[in-house]
């Protein structure tokens, strides 16, 4: 078979600092497969990707092009090799136009000067891989999905036969990944491969030929797609047999009202009449992408100035002021993990006290000796690997990341705690880890306001779910009676309403 | 070690690999480099500079410049001269690091309020600093010659030199403060991440003004060692300082995106630059290979610096 790869991977390693996050690593791409990359979050998936498009040095490890050892292997000798790839974040020049940046450093040329040949080259093109797109729009104009276009374009204008795809679908709607899908399909069938890095288990069984999965670094094993289902998927993953996510049980002894809202009205364009959570209650927020459920929390936690009254356990606090909320026992994990959560150039117990450094210290001075303390207590706790106290949260993964962004908001015991996307980018040990922890806190008497773009994963945890639409509260929905379907019948039916009347 | 464990070590201790090789190689050179009077030499020539510098790595940790602590340190000459003079030397001493503080203070608001860079607002402060002092001081120098203001600058205390120990004592406090306050804590939060550092409740704001005081601080402190030491209060005093505060801060391997750093850094930094100049003193080479020399050096210590933050 090593014969016929396009490319193949030899026993490939790679290690950063002291971090080993792919190992033994044996992988061949044939002409003509879509090769779905999977595993959790910190698997080595991505890192795996990457070496094979070029883009990270293999520490260990032969990488073959048509049978042949490469000595060297970085970007551009991939791509000289037929070997694009197309990163998570797009790698376009906004500014320019689609033709621009897909022959941008191949551009037609007489000593220097452009010929201005790109969009007539760039019809061609599209006409035989059936993209379409207008070739003299600004890119910055465009979708997601079509930006996305623009680098399969780019990939195949310098004649790739195999093109890596990192996390293509993160920013996708449901109809733009069938598209997605079809044009791999179509690739394929063109005889050339595509190499799928994604955490959406669906998405591999819809398009994928064949699938390797990963676990910690290692390759667990590569098998045709007709032999793998969604479970045996998730157990080759996890390592044991385990079905997916299953929500932990509900809570159901309600305490008193634990966050109150009314009237609240912010800058940042949301508005709550009234909510109410209780404590030991999971209430829910569900809404389409830029519905305004982030701006709503933001307006009750404080992060953006706002007018109304917000009460903790009946005691009204100051709107707009993070750190009354915080003494309050209101708290907020964010949505952005590594831009508004973690400070990636501190340790891990400098993150977890960050908010609580008052109560962390004398006279000004930080205890070093309490804040180890709570950090092991919470790296405990949240069972965070590498466990270290000092560790470096930067070389850790987006689950591991997340825990740590939560053991610092949950450090001081709040009383209402509001999670903005809990789950996202993580791998599904992690989650199953968070949703646990959500439901114990909830046991514990702590109030929880959810928000998630996965609807079942609000229903899934909440008591009580809210679908927001433009920065207010519109409908609310019993989670153990409505369905997805309901739910987003419901968004959409809203959503429509709302236009109409505009 | 690894590849990449022997890379980070250099990254880590360029700066100390360098004093290291630069020092036997200077030892090698010159009989008269290693000696205790040059050492100690070097070290209180250059202890303005390096309180000013350990100052500035706060500034740069958080995130921000200071590009006006040259003016400061003039009038800060300029007032403790005057003071000296006009009403009492201890005095003017003891008033012109408080007079820096509030200067410092004021950049802090100019950047906080107006939300301008720190870079632009303090050549634009730097300018107004500068034309104060010459005001002050009607462009003439003040001179002092008393010994109740001059003792500050020249004499010593247990055989060593004032200004090192108030550079040391400073250095000290400013590490106590960067790597155990909560106020330190906060530098690093929001040099590191000020939308994180935000949403934890920080206010960030009051952080930067804080910084920028120190930096102040700082210039007045450094400037009475110089003023006090030649007797004479100038508004052109101090010229460039700043940049080398600067540079010897990014020498020293703090990060110039902020977040990361640490004083005894930025002291190294200082020293090199001093070694570099006394080299060329004691082999009295040409002077003009000098400022050349310094800048191979900062380039090549930003660039090994550089080479493991690609990834």
């Amino acid at each position: 078979m090593t014969q016929t790869a396009h490319l193949a991977a030899r026993d490939v390693g790679v290690r950063f600092g002291d971090i080993q996050v792919l190992s033994g690593v044996d992988l061949d791409i044939h002409p003509g497969e879509v090769h779905g990359l999977i595993g959790e979050n910190g698997a080595g998936k991505s890192t795996l990707g990457k070496v094979l498009g070029g883009y990270y040095r293999a520490t260990f490890g032969d990488i073959f092009v048509e049978g042949q050892r490469q000595s060297r292997w970085d970007t551009p000798t991939a791509l000289s090799n037929g070997i694009a790839i197309m990163h998570q974040e797009l790698q376009l020049v906004p500014a320019l136009t689609v033709a621009q940046n897909v022959y941008l450093g191949i551009e037609d040329h007489r000593a220097g000067v452009l010929r201005n040949t790109e969009a007539a080259r760039l019809r061609k093109l599209m006409d035989d891989s059936g993209l379409a797109l207008e070739p003299d729009e600004i890119t910055s104009s465009l979708t997601i999905a079509d930006q996305q276009k623009i680098e399969i374009l780019r990939a195949l204008a310098r004649d790739a036969r195999v093109i890596v795809m990192d996390e293509p679908t993160s920013s996708l709607s449901k109809s733009e990944v069938k598209q997605l899908h079809r044009i791999m399909k179509s690739l394929r069938d063109e005889g050339r491969s595509v190499i799928y890095v994604t955490h959406f288990l669906d998405d591999v069984l819809d398009v994928c030929d064949r699938i390797t999965v990963l676990r910690n670094g290692q390759m667990v094993h590569t098998r045709d797609r007709g032999t793998e289902t969604k479970e045996t998927l998730v157990s080759a993953m996890l390592g044991d047999e385990k079905a997916e996510t299953l929500y932990p049980p509900k809570p159901i002894d309600f305490g008193a009202v634990a966050l109150s809202v009314t009237d609240l009205r912010s800058s940042n364009g949301s508005k709550v009449e009234s909510l109410q959570v209780r404590a030991g209650e999971i209430v829910g927020f569900a809404g389409l992408i830029g519905a305004g459920r982030s701006e709503i929390v933001r307006a009750i936690v404080g992060a953006d100035s706002a007018s109304g009254r917000v009460e903790v356990n009946g005691v009204a606090i100051a709107t707009g002021n993070i750190q009354a909320s915080t003494r309050a026992g209101l708290v907020m994990v964010p949505e952005d993990r590594r831009g508004q959560g973690l400070v990636m150039t501190l340790p891990v117990r400098a993150n977890m006290t960050l908010p609580h450094l008052v109560e962390y210290s004398h006279g000004g001075v930080v205890s070093n000796r309490e804040e180890r303390t709570l950090a092991t207590r919470l790296i405990e706790r949240f069972s965070v690997r590498p466990a270290i106290v000092d560790g470096d949260v930067s070389n850790y993964s987006g689950g591991n990341q997340q825990k740590i962004l939560l053991g610092k908001w949950i450090a001081r015991n709040p009383c209402v705690l509001i999670l903005d996307e809990p789950s996202r980018g993580v791998d599904i040990g992690a989650r199953e880890k968070i949703h646990e922890e959500i439901s114990r806190l909830a046991a514990e008497g702590v109030a929880i306001l959810v928000i998630s773009s996965e609807l079942n994963e609000v229903l899934g945890l909440a008591n009580k779910v809210c679908l927001i639409d433009r920065g207010q509260i519109v409908a609310e929905v019993d989670p153990n009676r409505a369905s997805e379907a309901d739910v987003l019948a419901t968004l959409f039916k809203h959503q429509g309403k709302e236009e109409c009347s505009a | 070690m690894t590849r990449a464990q022997t890379l980070k070590f250099l990254q880590d201790y360029a700066v100390l690999i360098l004093i290291f090789a630069l020092m036997v190689t200077l030892t090698f050179l010159s009989d008269s480099f290693l000696t205790g009077r040059n050492l100690l030499n070097i070290l209180n020539q250059n202890a303005p500079l390096a309180i000013m510098a350990s100052a500035m790595t706060l500034v740069i940790i958080s995130g921000g410049f200071d590009l006006s602590v040259a003016a400061i340190f003039a009038i800060g000459s300029v007032v403790s001269a005057w003071i000296a003079l006009h009403i009492n030397p201890y005095l003017g001493l003891a008033l012109a690091p408080f007079v820096g503080l509030l200067l410092g203070c004021a950049n802090g608001l100019a950047i906080t309020v107006l939300k301008v860079h720190s870079f632009l607002a303090t050549i634009a402060t730097a300018l107004i600093f500068k034309g104060i002092a010459i005001a002050l001081s009607d462009g003439r120098l003040i001179s002092v010659r008393v010994d109740e203001f001059t003792w500050l600058g020249r004499s010593k205390f247990l055989g060593v030199f004032n200004s090192v120990w108030m550079m040391t004592i400073f250095a000290i406090v400013l590490t106590f403060l960067l790597t155990r306050t909560i106020l330190g804590r906060q530098i690093l939060a929001v040099g590191g991440n000020e939308e994180a550092a935000i949403l934890s409740g920080i206010r960030t704001n009051r952080v930067k003004i804080a910084t920028f005081a120190i930096a102040g601080f700082a210039a007045g402190l450094a400037s009475i060692i110089t003023t006090s030491r030649v007797a004479l209060g100038q508004a052109s005093s101090g010229e460039g300082l700043e940049l080398q505060a600067i540079a010897a801060v990014i020498l020293g391997g703090t990060s110039i995106y902020g977040g990361q750093g640490a004083i005894w850094r930025s002291i190294a930094g200082v020293f090199l630059l001093a070694l570099v100049n006394n080299g060329f003193n004691i082999l009295s080479a040409d002077p003009f290979y000098r400022d050349l020399t310094t800048g191979l050096i900062i380039l090549a210590a930003v660039g090994i610096s550089a080479v493991g933050q690609r990834r």
